[in-house]
């Protein structure tokens, strides 16, 4: 499948928007962290500036952006629907968390309540997101149970080092901070690792046989193409990534998103000196941002559709 | 509205015969030159006179190798929206602008809502939609819907365009969901298939199989390819014969 730029932004910013937004809320309920104003109009503001930066990204590839609003209306059937959904519902818990934090500096039993809420409206809205390729039974790479909880895991990992960055720079840089990123950093690095093991291992359930139904007379094969050039299907559900290149990118998405952030977690915790933590805190945050965008690249590019099976693929 | 009816009042679709399509492109011709003009906007076409033209077709026409060897033979095969009664391109739309009609059963997209989204593209396992760039919206066959029911038409024109022009008769146009049907009569005769009835999206389009050949070989495999044709010695040595060959020497002066 083609990686589309504005999808690959949408869904990686939004989603450690959503996962910084959930360990603010936690971390606020529980009372970790204070409700000081600035710690939560720079943290409650990254999250949802980068929800907000994701969503209008994903807007981008639209036909018709003007139209976006529409899509909030077949929540029956669609999961993209009830994405835009959960996510505009979200925005209210943590608008409400925002003004307990940031105007009155409280907490109390109803900025707990709100931040609950902005926890639940984060899972759901992130899981949607998952739901929106898994439901595909078209394509086998998306078309899996583990699909929604590496798209939750991701999202958890990276707000967690958004999180504990922003949690240094205010000076409540902990144990706790550096230890729920590095577990969350541990599950996503778990997840994915199973996601990649079961995708190499699906089987290829279609073929140019079954898709034309010629199979009773032997091999399929193009003999002349419909068109000289490629079109939309070719374009969009054609591109493929080398098996060499996406062995190389899988190779460097797993150092990046998952194994220097967790050296620098791990020095984060051990390092005592708060201006270490802080800069390893940083390292792995910018680690971890050039990790996820190539762990959703190959999301994409891994990707093969059956429609291809009609363009010369031999099996998908 | 992407919530489908739980069943239509008829199953309008096309029954395609692979046996004797001869993939002229008459009726992916045709169905752009109607469809460019018709219902809608045009269907887009960028550069298509340049050295990289692209555009939306609403039906392409494959050619197929199948089988090797002497069994080998050519199948071409249009591929355009099956019209399923069960499609998840329109389940997945976001904003109801892909719909099933309860009346007929044809599967639309609206192009004053749709969004462009692009997602009903990825949930339709046979490549059937192509997103239109210039007009910012998806495009699927209609099964000629602005034909189908006009009254403007003759008669004879109002079945779709892609049917009315293929010169063989391998395309043709029906209530599948009637038995009694001339399209129902045919893919029961023919022994008519659905494209990959496993992901359950039921196809209301028919293909008919290509029928198995009827040559001598395919009558008795074992035989091996005749031995080439050499005159016999008996024939030859004949008086008869060899005046034949005087007599046609002499002819051909």
């Amino acid at each position: 499948m083609h990686p589309s730029y504005s999808v690959i932004i949408f869904t990686t910013a939004s989603g450690a928007g959503y996962g910084l937004l959930v360990w603010l809320a936690l971390f606020r309920m529980f009372g970790v962290i204070p409700a000081e104003r600035w710690l939560g109009f720079l943290g409650l503001g990254t999250a949802l500036g980068l929800i907000t930066l994701g969503l209008l990204a994903s807007t981008a590839h639209l036909g018709h952006p003007e139209r976006a609003w529409r899509a909030f209306s077949q929540w029956r059937s669609s999961w993209l629907s009830r994405e835009g959904i959960a996510a505009m519902a979200t925005y209210v818990p943590a608008g409400l968390l925002g003004l307990g934090w940031v105007i009155f500096e409280t907490g109390g039993f109803f900025l707990g309540l709100v931040a609950l809420l902005a926890i639940i409206g984060s899972g759901i809205t992130v899981w949607c997101t998952g739901m929106i390729y898994a439901s595909l039974p078209t394509i086998r790479q998306w078309y899996q149970p583990l699909v929604p909880p590496v798209y939750l895991a991701m999202a958890m990992a990276t707000g967690g080092l958004l999180y504990n960055a922003l949690a240094h720079m205010f000076g409540h840089g902990s144990a706790l901070s550096a230890g729920a990123a590095l577990l969350a950093v541990i599950a996503a690095l778990v997840i994915k690792g199973l996601y990649w093991r079961v995708i190499d291992s699906a089987p290829k359930k279609y073929t140019a046989e079954a898709a034309t139904g010629l199979g009773h007379l032997g091999k399929v094969r193009p003999l002349d193409p419909p068109h000289t050039q490629p079109n939309f299907i070719m374009r969009e559900m054609g591109f493929k990534v080398a098996r060499k290149h996406a062995v190389k990118l899988r190779g460097l998405a797993i150092i990046f998103a998952f194994l220097i952030p967790l050296f620098a977690l791990v020095l984060a915790l051990f390092a005592g000196a708060p201006a270490v933590s802080g800069v390893a805190g940083i390292v792995a945050l910018l680690s971890g941002a050039v990790g996820v965008i190539v762990e959703r690249w190959l999301f994409f590019a891994e990707a093969e559709h059956v429609a291809m099976l009609y363009y010369g693929a031999e099996a998908a | 509205m992407t919530t489908l009816p739980t069943s239509t009042k008829k199953k309008l679709g096309l029954v395609i015969d692979l046996d004797i399509c001869v993939g002229c492109q008459a009726c992916a011709t045709s169905c752009k030159e109607w469809n460019t003009g018709g219902y809608s906007a045009p269907l887009s076409d960028i550069q298509p006179y340049g050295a990289d033209p692209d555009g939306a077709w609403l039906n392409r026409i494959h050619t197929y190798e199948a089988g090797t060897g002497p069994e080998g033979r050519t199948v071409h095969f249009p591929r355009s929206c099956l019209h399923c009664e069960e499609p998840a391109c329109v389940t997945v739309c976001p904003t109801g602008a892909s719909y099933k009609r309860e009346e007929d059963g044809i599967v639309l997209v609206n192009p004053d809502t749709c969004i462009g989204c692009k997602l009903c593209s990825w949930a339709c396992p046979y490549g059937a939609r192509e997103y239109d760039p210039a007009h910012g919206v998806m495009k699927k066959c209609t099964l000629c819907v602005d034909r189908i029911y006009n009254e403007n038409l003759e008669e004879e024109d109002r079945i779709p365009a892609c049917v009315r022009a293929c010169p063989t008769g391998a395309r043709h146009f029906g209530d599948l969901g009637d038995p009694n049907s001339d399209v129902s009569k045919l893919v029961a005769a023919r022994e008519g298939y659905d494209l990959l009835p496993e992901f359950g999206y039921k196809p209301v389009n028919k293909y008919l199989p290509p029928r198995p050949r009827r040559d001598a070989y395919s009558q008795d495999k074992s035989t091996v390819a005749a031995a080439p044709i050499e005159p016999s010695d008996n024939e030859a040595g004949t008086m008869a014969a060899k005046l034949f060959t005087w007599a046609d020497r002499m002819l051909s002066r």
